[in-house]
C-alpha cells in the first residue's frame, strides 16, 4: 500500500509538471495576442472607464483647498482658514492659466462656478490682508452660498459619481443626494432609448431581410450559393463612408429614387428619404445585414434536411414542418445574428450622422459630440460606460444561451 | 392479379437527376402488404433514390408508383402515411424523446390522453419507457435508433420505409436490433422496405430480397432462393461467397449441360441463363457445397484439387485450391473428425451434387 501511494505521488507530480509544460507553451503561442489585446484593447477600456469617474486634476489644481476644505462639517460656511487656503489657490492657478479649467468642470455641476472663478481671480492680486472670508463675500456674494462650498467639496474628491449619473440624466441636488435633473434638461435616457429603439428595429428588419436570404444559400447550388456569399460580401469590400454616402445619392431629393417615383408619375412631390429616421434604417440595416446573414448560413448548412423530410413523413404539412422543426433548429442562428446586429448598432455613429437627421442621432454621436466639441473626455467616458454596460448585460442575458463561443461564420 | 394485393407497385419507374444518367434504369416491383421486403445494392444503386420517390421526396422521371392502387403522385408526401426510419435517425434535436413521439400524432389532431397513451405503448415496444423525458442528445447511437422506429410506427402507418436503419450500429447490436425490427415486423403486421447494403442482415430479416445493381433489380426473391439459386453472375458474386470456373458448354441435356473447363475437365451444370452450345459460362458453386475425397455416387462428379492454403477457422477449415487454373477456389471443410485431414501442396479430388454447380452468361 504505501508503495503504491508512493508511486501514486510520483505520477501525480510527473503528470502535473507535463501538464505545465503544455501550459507554458501554450501561453507562449498566445502571447503575443495577449499583449496586443492588453495594449490596444483592454488598456483603452480600463482607461475609459477610469475617465468616466476620474477627478483628480482637480486636486492638483487647488490643493491647499483640498486639504483645508477635510476640516468643514459641510454645515454652515467653512472656516477663515479654507478661504484663505482657496484665495491662495486661486492665485497661483489664474497665473498658470488652469483657473478656467477647474471652473468649467465645477460649472458642470453648478452652473455660474465658472465665471464666479473668473471673475475672483481676475481680483485676487488686490486681495492681500485678511480678513479673506469677509472680503471673498464682499466681493461676490456666491462667496458666502454654502451651496458653492458643497459643490467645491465634491468637486475636489479624487473620484466622482457625477458623470456617470449626468449620462443617466441624474445629479447631486443641494443636499449630497442623488435627484433626476429637470425635465427641460434631461436628454441622456431618451438619446439611449433612442439608441436601442434604432438597434432593435435593425436587428428585426435585418433578421426578417436576412433569413430568407440565409435560407435561400444554404439550399442553392454551390455556384448560386457563391455568387450570393460573394454579393454579401461585397459589402464588406466597399467602406462603410462610400457605402453610406451612395445611400445619400440614392435617397436624396434629387436622387435616384425620387427621380424615378415622379419620372413615372407616382409623385409630384420628392418624398424625404434621407436625413431622417427613414434613412437611418435603409443605411444601417443594409450596412449591418452581412452579420445576420452569415451566422444564420452557417447554422442553415448545418442543419440535414432529413429533419424536414421526417416531419413530412410523420405527417406535418410543409408549413407545420418549418415552424415547428426547421425554425426552432435556427435558433441559435437567430440569437446569434440578433446580437450581432444589435450590439453593432448600440454603438454605430457614422452612418447616423450622415444620413440622420437630429433627432435620429444615437449615444455614440454624443461621446463624439463630447470628445470633438467640448474636449470632456470624462463626459465622453461616462457615456461610454452606458453602451459598455448595455453591452455587457445582453451579453450576458443572451450570449449564454446562443452560444456565442460556438459560432461559427460562413 | 388484382392491384389490391400489393401495397406498393413501382411500374417501369426511371429516375435521373442530371437529365444525362438514368441513376434508376427501369424499375419494376410488387410489395405485398404486410410483407418484409429489402432492397439491396452495393453503394450508389440507386436504393435511397426509390425510397425517396416512394415517400415523396423526389419525383419519378418517367414511370408510376402506385399505393394502395393509387398513383402516388396523387398523394402529398404527408398524407401518404409511410412511416420512415433515416439512416442518421433524424430525431428532432430540440424535442424530447415524448415530444418526438407525440409530433405525428399532434400534427393527426389526436387527443391529450390519447396521445400520451399511445406515445407510452409505442416507446414500450422498443423498451424504452425510461427515456420519455431525454433529448436526442442524451441518448447513444442504439437508443436514438429504438426512438426512431417507435416514432416511425406510433401512428400505426400501414407501411414503414427504412433506409440502412442500422448502419451506425456495432456488429452486435445490429443482430440484436434486426431481430427486434424483425419482431415488431411479424407482430404489426406491417409492410416494410428496407434498405441495407449488408446481405446477412437483408437474409436474416427479409421475407423478399431485390438486389440492386446498376439502376435495376437483378433478381428478386426469397433469401433462400438468392443464396441457392441465384440466376446471374452478379447476384452469384454479390449475395454469399462463390467459387467460379470458366467454361464452354459442349453439350446440353434438358436443363443440364456439360462443360468443358479451361484445363480440358469436364463438368455437368444446371442451365440457368445460358442454353447454347458452344456458349461461354461461368460455373458457380458455394464452397460449403465442395465435398473432399468423394465416394463416388450417380449425381457427383469428380475433379482434380491441389491444396494451395489452409487457414484454420475453428468451427471450419477454409481450404484455397487450385482447380482448373483457377487458384482461388475455396472449399469449407468442416472440423470434425469425420472429414479428411489435408496438407498444404496435396492433390486431392473434388466433387459437387451438379445442381449445386450453376452456369450462368459470364
Ligand atoms: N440529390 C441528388 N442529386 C444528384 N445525384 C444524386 C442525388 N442523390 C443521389 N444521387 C446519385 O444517384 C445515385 C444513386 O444514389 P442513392 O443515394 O440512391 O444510392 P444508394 O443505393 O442509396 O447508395 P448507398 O448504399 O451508398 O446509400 C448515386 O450515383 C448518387 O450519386
Ligand atoms: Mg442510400
Amino acid at each position: 500500500m504505501v508503495f503504491r501511494s508512493d508511486e501514486g505521488v510520483g505520477l501525480r507530480k510527473k503528470l502535473l509538471r507535463a501538464e505545465r509544460r503544455k501550459k507554458f507553451e501554450a501561453l507562449g503561442l498566445i502571447a503575443p495576442l495577449l499583449l496586443v489585446m492588453l495594449v490596444f484593447y483592454f488598456v483603452p477600456i480600463a482607461m475609459m472607464l477610469f475617465r468616466s469617474i476620474d477627478n483628480s486634476q482637480m486636486a492638483r489644481i487647488l490643493p491647499q483647498t483640498s486639504e483645508a476644505i477635510q476640516t468643514w462639517s459641510g454645515e454652515g460656511l467653512p472656516d477663515e482658514a479654507t478661504y484663505a487656503a482657496i484665495l491662495g489657490d486661486m492665485k497661483i492657478a489664474y497665473e498658470e492659466k488652469t483657473l478656467a479649467k477647474a471652473g468649467r468642470r465645477l460649472n458642470f455641476d453648478l452652473v455660474g462656478y465658472h465665471s464666479l472663478l473668473l471673475k475672483t481671480g481676475r481680483k485676487v492680486e488686490q486681495i492681500v490682508e485678511p480678513p479673506y472670508k469677509e472680503t471673498l463675500i464682499a466681493l461676490d456674494k456666491k462667496w458666502g452660498d454654502v451651496r458653492y462650498w458643497t459643490v467645491m467639496e465634491r468637486g475636489l474628491k479624487d473620484t466622482t459619481m457625477m458623470y456617470l449619473l449626468a449620462a443617466v440624466d441624474l445629479r447631486y441636488d443641494d443636499d449630497n443626494k442623488i435627484v433626476k435633473v429637470p425635465e427641460q434638461e434631461a436628454i441622456y435616457i431618451s438619446i439611449i432609448s433612442r439608441t436601442v429603439y434604432i438597434s432593435l428595429s435593425i436587428t428585426i428588419l435585418t433578421l426578417i431581410l436576412g433569413f430568407p436570404v440565409a435560407y435561400y444559400m444554404a439550399n442553392a447550388k454551390p455556384r448560386t450559393r457563391n455568387l450570393l456569399m460573394i454579393v454579401l460580401l461585397l459589402v464588406f469590400w466597399t467602406s462603410l463612408l462610400v457605402r453610406t454616402l451612395s445611400w445619400i445619392l440614392v435617397l436624396q431629393n434629387n436622387g435616384v429614387v425620387n427621380n424615378l417615383l415622379m419620372f413615372s408619375g407616382i409623385i409630384s412631390q420628392p418624398l424625404d428619404l434621407v436625413f431622417n429616421r427613414f434613412g437611418v434604417y435603409v443605411a444601417m440595416t443594409h450596412v449591418l445585414l452581412p452579420f445576420m446573414v452569415l451566422p444564420l448560413y452557417s447554422v442553415m448548412r448545418a442543419i440535414p434536411s432529413d429533419y424536414v423530410r421526417a416531419a413530412r413523413s410523420l405527417g406535418a404539412k410543409s408549413i407545420t414542418a418549418f415552424i415547428r422543426v426547421y425554425l426552432p433548429q435556427t435558433l441559435p442562428g437567430i440569437g446569434a445574428g440578433a446580437l450581432m446586429v444589435f450590439i453593432q448598432a448600440l454603438g454605430y455613429y457614422i452612418t447616423p450622422a450622415l444620413v440622420g437627421g437630429p433627432r435620429d442621432q444615437m449615444v455614440s454621436y454624443f461621446v463624439a459630440f463630447f470628445v470633438n466639441e467640448q474636449v470632456n473626455w470624462s463626459m465622453a467616458s461616462a457615456l461610454g460606460v452606458t453602451l459598455l454596460i448595455l453591452t455587457g448585460s445582453l451579453y450576458l442575458i443572451f450570449g449564454k444561451r446562443v452560444n456565442i463561443a460556438n459560432m461559427k461564420l460562413g | 392479379m388484382s392491384n389490391k394485393d400489393y401495397h406498393v407497385r413501382f411500374k417501369n419507374v426511371q429516375k435521373s437527376y442530371d437529365g444525362k444518367t438514368l441513376v434508376v434504369k427501369d424499375l419494376n416491383l410488387d410489395i405485398e402488404k404486410g410483407k418484409f421486403v429489402t432492397m439491396l445494392g452495393p453503394s450508389g444503386s440507386g436504393k435511397t433514390t426509390c425510397l425517396m420517390m416512394l415517400a415523396g421526396f423526389e419525383s419519378t422521371t418517367h414511370g408510376e408508383i402506385v399505393l394502395n392502387g393509387k398513383p402516388i403522385n396523387k398523394i402529398p408526401p404527408h398524407k401518404r402515411g409511410i412511416g420512415m426510419v433515416f439512416q442518421n435517425y433524424a430525431l428532432f434535436p430540440h424535442m424530447s424523446v415524448a415530444q418526438n413521439l407525440a409530433f405525428p400524432l399532434e400534427v393527426r389532431k389526436f387527443g391529450k390522453a390519447e396521445v400520451e397513451e399511445m406515445v407510452k405503448s409505442a416507446l414500450d415496444m422498443v423498451q424504452m419507457g425510461a427515456f420519455i423525458d431525454r433529448y436526442p442528445g442524451q441518448l447513444s447511437g442504439g437508443q436514438k435508433q429504438r426512438i426512431a422506429l417507435s416514432r416511425a410506427l406510433v401512428f400505426k402507418p400501414e407501411l414503414v420505409l427504412m433506409d440502412e436503419p442500422l448502419g451506425a450500429l456495432d456488429k452486435q447490436l445490429r443482430e440484436q436490433m434486426q431481430y427486434e425490427i424483425k419482431h415488431i415486423h411479424e407482430q404489426l403486421g406491417v409492410s416494410v422496405v428496407y434498405v441495407t447494403h449488408d446481405q446477412a442482415e437483408a437474409l436474416t430479416m427479409s421475407d423478399q430480397i431485390a438486389v440492386f445493381n446498376d439502376g435495376i433489380i437483378q433478381q428478386l426473391a426469397s433469401p433462400a432462393d438468392l443464396y441457392e439459386r441465384p440466376e446471374n453472375s452478379f447476384i452469384a458474386q454479390f449475395i454469399g461467397e462463390n467459387n467460379q470456373l470458366e467454361g464452354v458448354i459442349e453439350k446440353t441435356n434438358k436443363n443440364i449441360a456439360q462443360v468443358k473447363l479451361k484445363n480440358g475437365e469436364k463438368v455437368s451444370a444446371l442451365m440457368v441463363d445460358v442454353k447454347d452450345k458452344g456458349e461461354k459460362t461461368l460455373l458457380s458453386i458455394r464452397p460449403e457445397r465442395v465435398v473432399i475425397n468423394p465416394k463416388a455416387s450417380k449425381n457427383s462428379q469428380a475433379l482434380e484439387g491441389k491444396v494451395l492454403e489452409l487457414i484454420y477457422l475453428g468451427d471450419h477449415i477454409r481450404c484455397r485450391m487450385m482447380v482448373a487454373q483457377n487458384d482461388q477456389f475455396i472449399v469449407k471443410v468442416p472440423n470434425s473428425s469425420f472429414h479428411a485431414q489435408l496438407k498444404e501442396g496435396e492433390s486431392v479430388k473434388l466433387s459437387w451434387d451438379k445442381n449445386d454447380c450453376r452456369a450462368l452468361k459470364p
